[in-house]
């Protein structure tokens, strides 16, 4: 465990690498982390306080539970109100606000609601409790979805009735694409996520790069991951080339996992979907297919995604998008805090907001 | 006497003065509680220190203690933490009918002994049976005296720039072992609560140097939330380095997989000694040699700028700041 840590945070190489970057005098660079986890790493290690003025970081839309919109939330709420609902949940979703409450709200009124660390954990709970029925929020992109799809199979072969999912799965590659077409965004690279490139594998980021022209970088999400990932796509950019560096062939190869792939292909199929503060992105979103619709919670309960306004002021589209930091939103630190956050990039730790307010750098 | 726990003995007669005679008395025992009057009664002379912390864990059972053990230790650590010697103790039981008698017992029998590890008499008590499910198996509240001798005074109003911060052991072990056992994640084994009581070694200290200016013990919200405390009471800037913040790797693995940060999670047997730069040798020197604090270190400063603020250098050389906590950490997704 140790050395696996202590390796890629050696601080007299992280020092090496910011002397490198900080001597960077060309044009203003904007690097768009895709990722909400790289967006974490790289306030926790206060690391845009260690680039030069000219290379911007700006956080895409990488977070499911920032991109979740208002409706899923709401739509878990109506179930709640089925006495013999459990739902089963992973901890981020608990302070999402939907239209009216939370989550954390709910259960605070006496609503049953289960924190997971797992899918697989709400079977058993579905197991444990035959007499009520458990509904299992599952969010998230390529590296969630496998493990979902395993769940409703398992749910599948065991016959388990009582178990079904509301799903708002969502694929990044879609996403990037229609944010590479945004002349407003001016993304000058991508750096892309370890975890999701280990499942997709790093093709797709070579048509993104080819056809697109914006180059980009596979890198992990230690301190020394992060900094070398962003001067390589640096010296990238610089030379003009529209080349996909993979810097974390430790986890990721060029096919990705084509096992977990083809788990969540044989449950899910591409749907349109909505994201918070985008809209709706054709084809970017997942559905259960009809071969395992007796464990989709949204025909189930016939819920109906519809859509919800979003929050007056919250910039979050803005911020997903790259083209406002949270500090421009004016709700920001005000009435937008992490106790009580008006819009989901303020939810999560790792939202862009939240990680912009709790790492605020000094 | 019945194996469960049941509303009888909460009422007053002859089972409730079993269940003292044969389970508290047994284990607590001591000249002032087998008085058996109303109040117990002592003299006290000096400056006293007291405290009150009410305990509701789940599981009431962990790895490394019992929810009995850290009523006491709780306690005495809140005293210590003022360099008082810890004294008296009572301890109210609140049981949920059904409670197994053994289990109770197991967590009394843990409370006399870490009592006597302390060197702190249980002189008072009270037991309350509520119905099923009005309570969660067993809460308990300790309160407790103590005595601050002469010449010491120790308070979070009183870091000044250019203090040291040690901490006397790795971070995150109480939170950790709580948050396996709770969600029954198997997925490290020796990751155990470090619940302790420090009075001893904070004695010790104490008798080799009394220039000590802050000392408290990070339990809830961790060493981030105690630290903000202290920063804010003393209208000072902390600053860290996360290199040098000692954590078990076991921990730290588990952190990294739910997205938890061991700076934020509970310690029930570390203090954060806050004191001049003169005296860091003298108190790690002690610390060092004591089974509680073999780990202990220096892991920051107290400074001028960014009043109210904590800040960590991180690893990889930049600056981010450790905000007070917002509830309770929660899993992440990815
Ligand atoms: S907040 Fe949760 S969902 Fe969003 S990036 Fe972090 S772990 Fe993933
Ligand atoms: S600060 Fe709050 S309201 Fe503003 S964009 Fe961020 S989450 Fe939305």
């Amino acid at each position: 465990m140790d050395n696996l840590f202590t390796a890629f945070r050696d601080p007299k190489l992280a020092a090496v690498l910011t002397e490198k970057l900080s001597m960077y005098k060309g044009n203003t660079i904007n690097i768009m982390e895709v990722c909400g986890t790289h967006t974490m790493s790289i306030s926790r290690y206060g690391i845009r306080s260690l680039l030069p003025e000219g290379i911007n970081l700006i956080s895409g839309p990488g977070c499911p539970v920032c991109v979740t919109p208002l409706y899923f939330i709401n739509s878990a709420i109506e179930l709640l109100e089925n006495k013999d609902v459990i739902i089963a949940t992973f901890g981020d979703l608990m302070k999402v606000p939907g239209s009216h409450s939370s989550l954390l709200k709910e259960k605070a009124k006496g609503k049953d609601i289960r924190i997971v660390y797992s899918p697989m954990d709400s079977l058993k709970i579905a197991s444990n409790n035959k007499d009520k029925r458990v509904v299992f929020l599952s969010v998230g992109f390529e590296t969630t979805t496998p493990i979902a799809a395993l769940t409703i199979l398992k749910a599948h072969e065991e016959k388990i009735d009582n178990f079904s999912v509301l799903s708002a799965n969502k694929t990044i590659p879609n996403a990037l694409k229609i944010l590479a077409m945004d002349k407003d965004v001016g993304v000058h690279g991508y750096l892309y996520p370890g975890h999701v490139s280990a499942i997709i594998g790093t093709k797709l980021y070579e048509e993104l790069a080819s056809q697109y022209g914006i180059p980009g970088v596979v890198a992990g999400f230690e301190p020394l991951d992060i900094l070398h990932g962003i001067l390589t796509l640096v010296e990238i950019i610089n030379d003009d080339s529209k080349k996909v560096v993979n810097e974390y062939k430790r986890v990721v190869s060029e096919e990705g996992n084509t096992e977990a792939v083809r788990v969540a292909d044989k449950v899910f199929s591409a749907c349109d979907s909505v994201w918070r503060g985008i809209g709706n992105l054709p084809l970017s979103g997942l559905s259960i297919r009809e071969e395992f619709e007796t464990f989709d919670a949204w025909k189930i309960y016939n819920l109906k995604p519809y859509t919800a306004e979003e929050t007056p002021g919250c910039k979050c589209g803005e911020i997903l998008k790259g083209r406002l930091k949270p500090t421009d939103c004016k709700l920001f630190g005000k009435s937008c805090i992490p106790e009580n956050p008006v819009g989901a990039c303020m939810v999560s730790s790792e939202g862009t907001c939240a990680a912009y307010y709790r790492f605020r750098e000094v | 006497m019945s194996d469960i726990i049941t509303l009888a003995h909460g009422s007053g007669g002859k089972t409730t003065g079993d269940l003292i005679k044969n389970i508290f008395q047994k284990h607590f025992n001591n000249d002032i509680l087998s008085k058996n009057d109303d109040a117990a009664s002592f003299m006290l002379s000096g400056k006293v220190a007291f405290t009150t912390d009410s305990f509701v864990i789940t599981p009431v059972f962990f790895k490394g203690g019992n929810i009995g053990k850290l009523a006491v230790c709780g306690t005495v650590n809140d005293l210590a933490a003022l360099g008082a010697t810890p004294l008296y103790l009572s301890c109210g039981f609140i049981l949920e009918e059904g409670l197994p008698v053994k289990d109770l017992e197991a967590i009394v029998e843990s409370m006399g002994n870490t009592a006597r590890e302390a060197g702190i008499k249980i002189v008072t008590g009270d037991t309350k049976v509520v119905q099923k499910n009005a309570a969660d198996k067993i809460f308990i509240n300790t309160s407790g005296i103590g005595i601050i001798p002469d010449g010491i005074d120790i308070s979070g109003y009183n870091a000044v720039p250019g203090d040291r911060v040690i901490i006397t052991g790795t971070v995150g072990d109480h939170g950790c072992s709580i948050l396996l056992e709770r969600e029954k994640l198997d997925i490290y084994g020796d990751i155990s609560s470090d619940c302790a009581p420090l009075n001893r070694i904070i004695g010790e200290i104490l008798s080799k140097t009394t220039n000590i200016h802050v000392m408290r013990d990070p339990t809830r919200g961790g060493v981030a939330a105690t630290l903000n405390e202290i920063a804010q009471q003393s209208k000072v800037g902390i600053k860290l380095f996360e290199d040098r913040i000692p954590v078990k790797d076991e921990v730290r693995g588990v952190c990294e997989l739910l997205g938890m940060d061991p700076l934020y999670m509970a310690n029930e047997g570390k203090m954060l000694v806050i004191v001049p730069e003169s005296s860091v040798d003298t108190v790690l020197g002690v610390l060092k040699n004591a089974a509680y604090g073999t780990d202990s270190c220096v892991i920051g400063e107290v400074t001028y700028d960014h009043k109210g603020i904590v800040v960590m250098n991180t690893l990889a050389g930049g600056n981010r700041i450790v905000g007070m906590p917002v509830g309770d950490q929660l899993p992440r997704i990815c």
